[in-house]
C-alpha cells in the first residue's frame, strides 16, 4: 500500500523518466565503483533542479517522496530508482524527464561530480508523447 | 572602462598559487590520498590552479586541529576575539581590489560587483560580528528571593561549514564571522567549483588567526562534505545549497543529533503594483532597476527576483521599459569595470540554464528578450555566458517554479492585491521577495502576507549586516546576517543557584 501511494500518479505504463546513452555509460561506471544506485531530484538554490545520484539507500526517502520510475540500464544489475519530493512533483508532473550527462563540476553530494561530469535533466511535455 | 589584468599575468593584482592543499592547523597539508583536481575560471573555461581532493582522512585531521584550537579560542575574551575579527576586516580592506579580482576570476562574476558588494559586505560582516559579540549579554533571572538562574553563552566547540559557489568569499564570511565571534573553531569546505579564492583570502589573513581556528578542507561533497556533515566530533553543520543535499545533511546530522542551519534557495517574487508607474520619476527608474536585478550575479543568487509579477494596469508599459532596461545590460569580460553580467560559474550550470530555456519554450512561455547562450568569442571563447532573458508565461510553468539560477526572469500579470499574494505564495520556497508600491499601506500589507523570510520593500538585493536573512517553507532553517545567528553557534548554559540554607524538605 505504502509503495503504491508513493508511486507517481497516471497511467501505470506512462514512462516518466528515461536516460541517454551517455547517462547509461556513466551509470555503468558508477555502479562498478559504488554498487547499486539511486537518484533524488533536487530543487532550490545552486545545484538545485539537478538530479542527485547516491548509493542506493544513502538518501532516505519517505512518505513525502514519489518514485517517478526505475531506470533499467544494460549492464547495471539492479534498476536505478528515480525519486522526487511529492511537493516538487506537483509542479513537474506534466513533464517527462530524461537523465543526461554534461561536462562540469556540480557540487552537492552526487557521486559523479569527482569524475568531472554532472547529471542533467532534459524535459519535454508529456502531452507531446507520440 | 578599465580592465584588471587576469591573475597571474603581467600587472595583475593577484597571483594564484599553482596548487592548493588543505589548510589544517595553520599550515598547508597535502591530501592523504594524494589526489588533486583542476579548477577552471568560468571567464574562459581554462584551469588556473589545482586543488587537493579531500577525503575522510583529511576531514579527520582538520577536525583534530580544530579541537586542539577550540578550547583556548573559546576562552579568549570576547574583546580579543573581536579584535581578531576587526584586524581581519582591516586586512581585507587593505587588499579589497585584489580580493575583488581574485573572486571575479574564480566565479566569473563582474569585478564591478565584487568591488562594490561582495568584498565590502564581507569586510563589514566581520566588523558587525566583532561588535555584536562585545555587546552580547547573558541573562540573570531571579526565581525567588534566594534562587537565581544565570544564563551564559558558550561556544559549541568545533563546527562544520559547507559553502556555495555563487558568492564564494561572502558566503564563507557569512558563516565564519558569527562562528568565530561566538568562540568556535571551524572546519570549512568550499564549493568544488570555487575552491581557490578562500585560499587567497587565507594568504592575506593567516597570521591574524590562531592556528586551527579556521581549517579549510577542499574536495567534493560525496568525498569530503559527507564525512564533515556526519562527523560525531562536529557540533553543528551549516550549509547553503539545494534541497536534496539539505535533506541529506539533516539526515547525517541526525545520526549524532547535531543542529543544522540550512539556506536552500527560493523562487522569489518581485511584485510591481500599478502605482509604481504613476509618475515618470526617480522612483520608477529605481523600480525598473529592481526588475532588472534578476540578472545580478548572472542570476546565481538564492534570492534572484526570478518571478516578476506586474499589475495589469501598467503591465505593458512597465514590461516594455523593463525589456529596454534589460537590453542595455553590458555583458562581457568580468574583469572590465563596465561589465554588469559576466560568466555563469560552470559548464553544467550553463547547460542547466539552457535546458530550462528549452522547457520554458515547450510550456508556452514567450521569450521577450535573450533566451540563448552568448558567444562572446575572442579571449572569452569557451566561457559560460547566457544573454539576460525575459520569459512571459503563467505561474504553474516550471520556469516559474524552479530556481534556474541564471539571468532569467519569468513575468506574469495580476489584477488585484489578493491575486498578487496568491501568486507570490504559490511556490515551495520562501526566501526572498520584492514589493514595489508608492502606497505604504499596500506595501506593508503585502510584506506581511508574503511567506518569505526577507521582503525587500521598494528595494531589492541589498544584504547589509544587521538585517536577518533566511527562509520560510523549503528555503531552509535559521537566520544569517544578524546578531541572532550567534544563537545558532552557541549553547546556553544555565547555572541555577540557591543562596539559601534551608533544605527543600522532600527527603
Amino acid at each position: 500500500m505504502a509503495e503504491q501511494a508513493r508511486t507517481a500518479a497516471g497511467p501505470p505504463d506512462a514512462e516518466r523518466v528515461a536516460f541517454t546513452e551517455a547517462a547509461a555509460d556513466l551509470l555503468r561506471s558508477l555502479t562498478g565503483m559504488h554498487g547499486p544506485l539511486m537518484f533524488h531530484q533536487s530543487g532550490g538554490c545552486c545545484d538545485g533542479s539537478s538530479p542527485m545520484c547516491y548509493e542506493r539507500g544513502e538518501f532516505r526517502t519517505g512518505e513525502g517522496d514519489v518514485l517517478l520510475g526505475e531506470l533499467r540500464v544494460d549492464g547495471v544489475p539492479e534498476p536505478v530508482p528515480f525519486w522526487i519530493s511529492a511537493s516538487q512533483y506537483e509542479y513537474w508532473s506534466h513533464t517527462h524527464l530524461t537523465v543526461d550527462v554534461v561536462p562540469g563540476r556540480g557540487s552537492g553530494f552526487s557521486l559523479e561530480a569527482p569524475e568531472g561530469v554532472r547529471f542533467l535533466i532534459r524535459s519535454r511535455l508529456l502531452e507531446s508523447d507520440g | 572602462m578599465s580592465r584588471y589584468a587576469a591573475p597571474g599575468t603581467e600587472g595583475a593584482l593577484v597571483t594564484y598559487q599553482p596548487r592548493y592543499d588543505h589548510w589544517i592547523g595553520g599550515a598547508y597539508v597535502a591530501p592523504k590520498q594524494g589526489g588533486y583536481f583542476e579548477n577552471p575560471t568560468p571567464v574562459n573555461g581554462q584551469p588556473f590552479t589545482e586543488i587537493a581532493r579531500g577525503t575522510a582522512e583529511d576531514v579527520e585531521s582538520a577536525v583534530d586541529a580544530a579541537h586542539a584550537a577550540a578550547g583556548s579560542w573559546g576562552r579568549t575574551a570576547p574583546a580579543d576575539r573581536a579584535l581578531v575579527l576587526n584586524r581581519v576586516a582591516d586586512r581585507m580592506e587593505e587588499h579589497l581590489e585584489a580580493l575583488a579580482v581574485a573572486e571575479s576570476w574564480e566565479n566569473g562574476k563582474p569585478v564591478r560587483e565584487t568591488l562594490a558588494a561582495d568584498i565590502p559586505l564581507a569586510i563589514d560582516h566581520f566588523r558587525y560580528f566583532a561588535g555584536v559579540i562585545r555587546a552580547q549579554e547573558g541573562g540573570i533571572s531571579q526565581i525567588d528571593e534566594e534562587t537565581v538562574a544565570y544564563h551564559f553563552h558558550e561556544p559549541l566547540g568545533v563546527v562544520g561549514q559547507i559553502i556555495p559557489w555563487n558568492f564564494p568569499l561572502l558566503m564563507a564570511v557569512w558563516k565564519l564571522a558569527p562562528a568565530l565571534a561566538a568562540g568556535n573553531a571551524v572546519v570549512l569546505k568550499p564549493a568544488e567549483q570555487t575552491p581557490a579564492s578562500i585560499h587567497y583570502w587565507m594568504s592575506l589573513v593567516a597570521d591574524l588567526l590562531p592556528p586551527g581556528v579556521v581549517n579549510i578542507v577542499n574536495g567534493f561533497g560525496a568525498e569530503a562534505g559527507k564525512p564533515l556533515a556526519a562527523s560525531p566530533r562536529v557540533a553543528k553543520i551549516a550549509f547553503t545549497g539545494e534541497t536534496t543535499t539539505g535533506r541529506l545533511i539533516m539526515q547525517y546530522a541526525s545520526e549524532s543529533l547535531k543542529p543544522v542551519t540550512l539556506e536552500l534557495g527560493g523562487k522569489s517574487p518581485n511584485i510591481f503594483f500599478d502605482d509604481v508607474s504613476a509618475s515618470e520619476d526617480a522612483f520608477l527608474d529605481k523600480a525598473l532597476e529592481g526588475f532588472t536585478l534578476f540578472a545580478l550575479n548572472q542570476g546565481e543568487v538564492c534570492t534572484c527576483p526570478s518571478r516578476a509579477l506586474i499589475q495589469r494596469g501598467h503591465y505593458r508599459d512597465f514590461l516594455d521599459a523593463g525589456i529596454a532596461r534589460t537590453e542595455r545590460i553590458v555583458q562581457g569580460h568580468p574583469l572590465d569595470t563596465d561589465t554588469m553580467v559576466g560568466a555563469q560559474a560552470s559548464n553544467d550550470q550553463l547547460e542547466k540554464i539552457l535546458s530550462y530555456l528549452d522547457i520554458g519554450r515547450q510550456e508556452g512561455a514567450r521569450v521577450l528578450t535573450g533566451g540563448e547562450r552568448a558567444e562572446l568569442g575572442g579571449e572569452l571563447a569557451g566561457g559560460y555566458y547566457v544573454t539576460p532573458t525575459i520569459l512571459e508565461g503563467g505561474n504553474r510553468m516550471r520556469v516559474f517554479q524552479e530556481e534556474i539560477f541564471g539571468p532569467v526572469v519569468s513575468v506574469t500579470g495580476f489584477d488585484g492585491f489578493d491575486e498578487a499574494m496568491s501568486l507570490a505564495n504559490d511556490t515551495l520556497y520562501g526566501l526572498g521577495a520584492g514589493v514595489w508600491s508608492r502606497d505604504g499601506n499596500t506595501a506593508y500589507r503585502a510584506g506581511r502576507a508574503i511567506q518569505a523570510g526577507r521582503v525587500w520593500t521598494n528595494c531589492y538585493h541589498q544584504y547589509p549586516a544587521h538585517a536577518a536573512f533566511g527562509g520560510y517553507k523549503q528555503s531552509g532553517i535559521g537566520r544569517e546576517n544578524h546578531r541572532m545567528m550567534l544563537d545558532h553557534y552557541q549553547q546556553t548554559k544555565n547555572l541555577l543557584v540557591s543562596y539559601g540554607e534551608a533544605r527543600m524538605g522532600l527527603f
